[in-house]
């Protein structure tokens, strides 16, 4: 009796190790259903409390006692919302077109001419994507201050602007590391000048990837906070910002429907600059570089 | 026919028409320099008047002292020479009471400014100044040692004055110190702080360990993700993809938020367990590590999942197939066969996620409770509240300098990676 039982469990063992160190299918398994359960905790969070801004109580718990828009009619009621966002708005287009100009000729200056220094240079306009972003808030503070830019939109655009310039390089560098060069030669040589050869062939090839730098650099400015809460006086909160004093102060599903918005917002923009992104890529066939989308901090 | 013969003059003389194109092509090699610097001008002036210079100003503060010596411009002269071993002479008292009874709105704050860095030093210099400043009136006339002492006992005492002299000097190595837990004695040498005023070196090792603790969870979480993206079929991957893409793009501060309200003492998680009948009261899930750490993985786990997917779907499953095929078992072809390849990703992620976690300012304050605020809660937290500008940059000093050695560690490794080939 003993030694059946003894052969059963050595059996059991024997069959373990087989599975353990052989079957590709039970760890292929097992991979996915760790996957599936990763996924669903990285997914969970933004899916089930969103809802909740639907909900006509005004407590956060489910079942929904009913469904109703009323925290949004009172978001876009409550004017420190509305201002909130309209500064939000202002701020990050105003610095995505600027840092957009300023990172595209950038990378055109670093991917097409004999510039000196260029590794050092390119290390010095991605340095806001690592600096950590309290050094950045509490110095442009101290600097803003002696200036009087504090409390003002332009120094909020002037300081997100710094954060947009990397992005936009990355994506437009990408971009330009694929294109042809003899097309300017050929261009050239049919006799258009260098502005018509940025307008007619240069532009064209990148253009996809200026609007999506552009729209990277719109999200990062977007979603920015710990600048804006450094430099921001009461007439610049942003929707961040504001959104952080609710979480602390109201706690109200009115906090969940102004962070739907915010969401609608940079994913919208993120979801177009994914779409350009794929599109390029379909049209040029040549397999670019995945940009490393370092989005958010 | 020349050339066959090897002779100088083609060689060392060009004839016009090389000339002229060797020329055309200098010009053109100028220009294009010119057109490059034009170009890259905007951004560089941009870069270095607002993103340079304020942070290179910022750090200076870290060992700047200006205070004493602007608010009481005298007496730093005077004392700078002072040998320390007894009471400082008449000529740097009369010089103390000349600075006092100067007077004026602009000198006062200055001074007010002075006396909050001898603050620092010693923690009743303040009002020891204020106070003297207030009966200043009758120093402007000197010999002033004997009133000095008159108005406040404690300009007799030695250790002021050693605080005075070592807050005069126009540069500190005093907020460094303080940045790490040390301290500069009246002697001149440097000592750690007692045990309780020791604080910093408490939260950078926080910070470190913090960062640590998510880098680990994130990587060993993210590697089976990873590769189980990388290995599903096109249109799968896409779809998970967008699963990983999704709370990427989503704002930090939205998914700290959610977390806040999934893990508050009435919220969602432990509503739905008390309703369960799982647990009676409510669990404290928020503002303690846990919370930090859940939410701290959440937001960091794209971070690595993405590099670490974009190195595996480069990596051809035929080694594995054919290790398979050879006989080794899965854990053997795991860690011989995979790992070394995909072990880039597996840095580069970490590294990633480690240095930005260094950073991270949000998360901490939202989740976590005063236990668990990282070094840049003390920037900010000296920036704001106690406007202690040195020790904030010193700290800022610090915490740059760790994230820079891990960035240079980090090219360096890929370099050599690179070198080797794998």
């Amino acid at each position: 009796m003993v030694g059946f039982r003894a052969k059963l469990w050595q059996r059991g063992v024997n069959a373990m190790k087989d599975v353990l160190l052989y079957s590709s299918i039970f760890w292929r398994r097992l991979g996915w259903v760790f996957s599936i359960l990763v996924l669903f905790f990285l997914i969970a969070p933004i899916i089930i409390v969103l809802p909740l801004s639907f909900s006509s109580g005004s407590f956060f718990s489910y079942p929904l006692p009913g469904i109703s828009m009323r925290w949004y009619s009172e978001l876009f009621d409550n004017y420190k919302w509305v201002l909130a966002l309209k500064n939000s708005m202002i701020i990050a287009v105003s610095s995505a077109a600027l840092s957009t100009v300023l990172g595209i000729s950038a990378s055109i200056a670093l991917c097409m001419t004999d510039i000196p220094f260029k590794k050092a240079i390119y290390a010095l306009l991605l340095a806001p994507l690592v600096m950590p972003l309290v050094i950045v808030a509490v110095a442009c503070f101290l600097f803003y201050s002696q200036l009087g830019l504090t409390g003002s939109r332009l120094g909020l655009i002037l300081a997100h602007t710094a954060l947009g310039v990397p992005y936009v390089i990355i994506v437009a560098s990408a971009a330009l590391k694929n294109f042809d060069m003899t097309l300017i030669k050929a261009a050239r040589s049919l006799g258009a000048s260098s502005i018509m050869t940025f307008k007619r062939v240069i532009f064209p090839a990148i253009a996809p990837a200026v609007f999506a730098g552009a729209i990277f650099a719109f999200v990062s400015s977007f979603d920015e906070i710990v600048i804006t809460i450094f430099l921001a006086g009461p007439e610049q909160v942003t929707l961040p910002v504001r959104l952080l004093e609710g979480i602390r102060d109201e706690m109200t599903p009115v906090v969940v429907s102004a962070a739907v918005i915010m969401i609608m917002i940079s994913m919208g923009a993120m979801l177009v600059a994914e779409m350009i992104r794929r599109r390029s890529e379909r049209l040029s066939k040549t397999g670019t570089e995945r940009p490393a989308l370092l989005a958010g901090k | 026919m020349g050339w066959a013969f090897g002779c100088g003059p083609s060689l060392t003389s060009e004839t016009h028409w090389q000339k002229r194109s060797r020329m055309f092509a200098l010009l053109r090699k100028k220009s294009n320099l010119l057109f490059g610097l034009g170009l890259i001008a905007p951004c560089l002036i941009y870069f270095c008047v607002f993103f340079v210079w304020p942070i290179g100003n910022m750090l200076y503060r870290g060992i700047d002292n200006p205070e004493v010596s602007v608010g009481m411009p005298k007496t730093s002269v005077a004392i700078a020479s002072w040998a320390g071993d007894e009471l400082p002479s008449d000529a740097v008292f009369n010089a103390l009471g000349q600075d006092l009874a100067l007077d004026g709105r602009e000198m006062g704050y200055k001074r007010a400014a002075a006396a909050r860095r001898l603050n620092y030093e010693i923690s009743s210099f303040r009002a020891l100044i204020m106070e003297s400043a207030r009966a200043a009136s009758k120093l402007d006339q000197p010999p002033n040692r004997q009133k000095i002492l008159e108005i406040d006992e404690r300009w007799g005492e030695i250790k002021y004055w050693h605080a005075m002299q070592r807050a005069a000097r126009p540069i500190t190595p005093h907020y460094m110190l303080t940045a790490v837990d040390l301290m500069e004695n009246d002697d001149g040498s440097i000592s750690r702080v007692p045990e309780n005023r020791a604080l910093f070196i408490k939260v950078l090792g926080r910070t470190f360990w913090m960062s640590t603790v998510v880098t680990l969870f994130c990587v060993l979480i993210a590697f089976p993700v990873a590769h189980g993206i990388a290995m599903a079929s096109a249109k799968t991957r896409s779809l998970l993809l967008m699963l990983v893409l999704l709370p990427f793009w989503t704002s930090l501060l939205v998914r700290t938020s959610a977390w806040v309200i999934l893990l508050q003492p009435n919220g969602l998680i432990n509503n739905a367990l008390i309703s369960i009948g799982l647990i009676e009261k409510p669990l404290s899930l928020i503002f303690n590590r846990t919370g930090v750490y859940v939410a701290f993985i959440h937001v960091m786990l794209p971070f690595v999942v993405l590099p670490l997917y974009s190195v595996m779907v480069g990596v051809s499953k035929d080694y594995v197939r054919a290790a398979y095929s050879l006989g080794a078992s899965i854990p053997h072809t795991f860690l011989k066969v995979y790992l070394p390849m995909v072990w880039p990703g597996v840095w580069s992620g970490g590294l990633l996620c480690f240095v930005v976690c260094l950073g991270y300012y949000i998360t901490p304050l939202l989740v976590g409770g005063s236990k668990d605020q990282m070094i840049s809660y003390f920037i900010a937290f000296f920036t704001n509240r106690t406007i202690n500008w040195g020790l904030a940059a010193s700290l800022a000093i610090v915490l740059c300098l760790s994230v820079f050695i891990l960035l240079a560690i980090y090219g360096w490794f890929s370099r050599k990676t690179l070198a080797t080939g794998r």
